[in-house]
């Protein structure tokens, strides 16, 4: 095998309306059965993918949030989620659903996956990436 | 394309997948693993119906990597590795599995 890469997926549209979020998670989940380091970013309107609480039924398609809490089992851990962003648009880290994941190294410990970082950390983040995707 | 169960047309595509998840039923199951050369026993419905409680947690049917993981984490390692579910669908167990439990392909499996 090649060299574990760092992989950033980036998602800055809502859930709904156009098919980027969903084309991105599956992405992700295709992506994940070659074992690289992956993580997901979510700033601008993207925070809404993880909001809690989502029904779909009016607007007659998937409502796939769910998917995000099966992302520990494919091992993508590191759900970054910009702060200003959430500030932006009046939510709050609470107003997101729980995602965790199982730590193979800690005894199985269930830890969260989302992690709340500001806008400057968020740069850093990106900086730190050796191929980065927009969504 | 279609299988027909109790006088009842269900739809399928090119490779058997049914196209209204809604349509399932336990009879379906034992139509789609006929084609598929499986005798359903006790082991093979406890893989379906795992895979099936499991898309309805997380709306998404696992690659097979992940569910034999998960597989191992709910029922243990006797059967949460690759022979044991392998002996049951040959062909691929999410492959398969999904097929009978009337989920989507795997996302990621082409």
């Amino acid at each position: 095998m090649s060299d574990i890469k760092k992989f950033l997926y980036v998602n800055r549209k809502p859930p709904y309306g156009t098919i980027y979020a969903l084309e991105s998670l599956e992405v992700v989940l295709i992506g994940a059965a070659f074992e690289q380091d992956v993580s997901l970013a979510f700033l601008d309107d993207g925070v809404f993918q993880l909001t809690r609480g989502q029904n779909t039924d009016a607007i007659g398609v998937k409502n796939f949030s769910p998917t995000f809490r099966a992302l520990g089992d494919y091992e993508v851990t590191k759900l970054y989620v910009e702060r200003e962003s959430l500030d932006e648009r009046g939510l709050t880290e609470g107003d997101l659903q729980e995602i965790t994941y199982e730590d193979e190294d800690d005894d199985w410990e269930e830890k969260p996956s989302i992690r709340v970082v500001s806008r400057a950390e968020m740069a850093e983040i990106m900086a730190d990436q050796d191929v980065v995707l927009s969504f | 394309m279609s299988y027909q169960v109790n006088g009842h047309t269900i739809e399928h595509d090119e490779e058997g997948y049914i196209t209204t998840l809604s349509d399932w039923s336990k009879e379906l199951a034992d139509e789609i693993a006929k084609t598929e050369n499986i005798d359903m026993t006790d082991e093979h419905w406890e893989v379906v119906n795992f895979l099936r409680e499991y898309y309805d947690e997380y709306q998404i049917a696992p690659a097979v990597r992940v569910l034999i993981k998960a597989i191992k984490k709910s029922m243990g390692p006797d059967k949460g590795n690759n022979k044991y579910m392998y002996e049951l669908f040959p062909y691929g167990p999410a492959k398969q599995a999904c097929k009978i439990a009337g989920l989507p392909k795997p996302t990621g499996c082409v």
